[in-house]
């Protein structure tokens, strides 16, 4: 249980980072641990305590990990990867165009 | 019917276009051009052929019994929301290969269409969680790549916004699925539908009902959520405005809603009632905030909040009557705002310019984009023999019989604000002295076909108001969202055990 508190506490550390930060880059970050806390949950929820990696074996009867949610992490590393590359080169060309990386300065929008 | 085929053909133009096309911009145009067509076609082919009486077909992706593998669903909801996205699509990219003449990067511009179209048509196919997800993401990320298309600063600033919150909010929702796979032990829709209604009354359910409000809440843009989308629609090329405002928030946000919680939930009561509210909401603070609009396309952008709150606000009230509506004011909404967006396209198109105060006398100049507005204009407003007046109608009427009088005197108010700020619109840019300065150019062709068919299909659309259309086209959409159960129920003799 000590461990899904913890997980569900990252989450809201990501949470807390990417609604107050101020810097493109920090925000960014802030993302990626609320994304890292969900991968976790997913392993937190497949973890048996005991069990061995999902391979069976004709005679041998073990209890086993959920392989299911493992695949689900990694489609969703390559999604946040995704994600996290696409807003960084986002930063990258709004420092070219702002000169700054602070949000409250970049406000050309608004409404 | 090949099912996949609306996800692969797409998926696959995409990376023709990427491969072969680089240098050769005709191709481009034309392998989006007979993509988006040829799903058009089987969209409607595939609503039609389903048999009327809860019709549904089912593919899966390998030879495996569903919990092992992802299921395609169709039935009357998703081969609707075909039809909506691959209409909206067909008409944008046609009228993009002109439009487009102003970009860099042509290809480039149709690889990401085409990506976000197959995201999107995955979505509304997808009978799996954590599908529905990856579809949503590749529809999402190729809307953040179009929104910064034309990467100026403003540009640039509306994408990150919204991918920064597109990014939260699907981690949430990534969240709230994996708390239902901890409950219910498999990802499939149906299996998750069944576990959950024999124990409905599990505590843990009200953490998923709020992650995934706020989930797709914010891709819907209902009202706390909506910050976004009046920056970044605006801010895409005209085509991809349409394409967002008319089929993107539809598709991740209400289609998903609707078939999470009517279908698989089984239209809690709690939920419901916070859906209501929101929708209330955004109806008057979307109207209210498009009446102090200059920028044409930021005041298009609002008035999509406004009409998407009506469109929740049908399906909310969880009656026969208000989903009626709420299906009708779906497809209608699409049809009517691309057409807008269109148009406030071929306006910067021609003119250079968005700001209505520093426009002015165009009904002269350019007839057709002034003719086909005034369509629109009419339809968003609700005046009779056009679309939008049945479909708000219908929805202020359910609003009433399910005895919640004061929402529907406020939806009923709040079209009279979308009247005001057409109207405004209509004043300043299309009569009146022309204030113009820039050079004027010309609307090209494609540009002026796509909004024509669009504004003819504004009034055509009514007719499927007439009873015995309406018997074979909405009444068994309709019945698909209505009996929740029936969606688990047809597919149960599907499933493996678990």
């Amino acid at each position: 249980m000590i461990l899904y508190l913890m997980c569900f506490f990252l989450f809201l550390v990501g949470l807390y980072g990417a609604i107050t930060k101020r810097d493109l880059i920090k925000i960014i970050l802030a993302i990626g641990i609320m994304g890292y806390s969900v991968n976790l949950f997913l392993i937190l929820i497949a973890y048996r305590s005991g069990a061995l990696a999902p391979i069976l074996e004709k005679g041998l009867e073990f209890s086993m990990v959920d392989p299911l949610p493992q695949a689900l992490v990694l489609t969703s590393i390559v999604i946040e990867l995704g994600i996290t590359a696409l807003l960084a080169a986002l930063a990258i060309r709004i420092y070219e165009k702002y000169d700054t990386l602070d949000i409250t300065k970049i406000r050309r929008l608004k409404g | 019917m090949i099912l996949s085929q609306f996800i692969f053909v797409p998926l696959f133009a995409a990376f023709l276009i990427a491969l072969v096309a680089r240098k050769r911009e005709n191709i481009a145009t034309a392998i989006a051009l007979i993509a988006t067509g040829w799903i058009f076609i089987f969209s409607l082919i595939a609503f039609f052929k389903l048999p009327a009486e809860a019709g549904m077909i089912m593919k899966t992706t390998s030879g495996w019994k569903i919990p092992f593998t992802i299921a395609l669903v169709l039935d009357h909801l998703s081969a609707f929301m075909l039809i909506v996205i691959n209409l909206v699509a067909f008409f944008s990219a046609f009228y993009a290969i002109q439009y487009i003449k102003h970009f860099t990067g042509k290809w480039n511009f149709f690889a990401l269409f085409m990506l976000m179209l197959a995201g999107m048509n995955g979505v509304a196919l997808t009978g799996d969680f954590f599908n529905l997800y990856v579809f949503m993401e590749i529809s999402l990320i190729s809307a953040y790549a179009l929104v910064a298309f034309g990467t100026e600063s403003e540009e640039l600033e509306a994408s990150f916004k919204y991918a920064t919150m597109g990014a939260i909010t699907s981690t949430m929702i990534l969240f709230g699925i994996g708390i239902l796979y901890s409950f219910t032990s498999t990802l499939n829709m149906a299996q998750v539908g069944q576990t959950i209604q024999a124990n409905p009354s599990n505590k843990l359910l009200f953490l998923v009902y709020g992650l995934f409000i706020a989930g797709f809440g914010l891709k819907t843009a209902l009202v706390p959520f909506h910050a976004w989308l009046p920056d970044a629609h605006p801010s895409a090329p005209a085509p991809i405005s349409a394409m967002l405002s008319g089929v993107l928030i539809k598709t991740l946000g209400v289609y998903a809603l609707i078939r999470i919680f009517f279908n698989i939930f089984g239209a809690p009561p709690v939920v419901l009632t916070i859906l209501l509210l929101l929708a209330t909401l955004s109806i008057v603070i979307g109207g209210f905030l498009s009446l102090v609009q200059w920028d044409f396309k930021r005041l298009l952008g609002f008035s999509s909040i406004s009409q998407i709150g009506y469109v929740i606000l049908g399906f909310a009230l969880g009656t026969k009557l208000g989903i009626l509506g709420g299906v009708l004011h779906l497809l209608y909404h699409s049809i009517f705002k691309s057409l807008l967006f269109l148009d406030s396209g071929a306006v910067e198109y021609a003119t250079g310019e968005r700001d209505i105060r520093k426009l002015g006398g165009l009904a002269k100049k350019m007839p057709v984009t002034s003719f086909t507005n005034m369509i629109g204009t009419l339809s968003i407003a609700g005046i009779p023999p056009f679309n939008g007046f049945f479909s708000k109608l219908i929805i202020i009427i359910a609003c009433f019989a399910a005895g919640h009088f004061v929402i529907g005197f406020i939806a009923a108010l709040a079209s009279i604000v979308t009247l005001a700020y057409f109207l405004k619109v209509q004043k300043h840019a299309f009569y009146g002295e022309s204030k113009l300065k820039n050079n004027f150019e010309k609307v090209p062709f494609t540009l002026k076909t796509s909004m024509i068919i669009l504004a003819v299909l504004c009034l055509v659309s009514s007719l499927l108001l007439i009873p015995s259309v309406r018997q074979t086209t909405v009444q068994p959409i309709v019945d698909a969202v209505w009996n929740a159960t029936q969606y688990i129920d047809k597919i149960v003799p599907f499933l493996g055990s678990v």
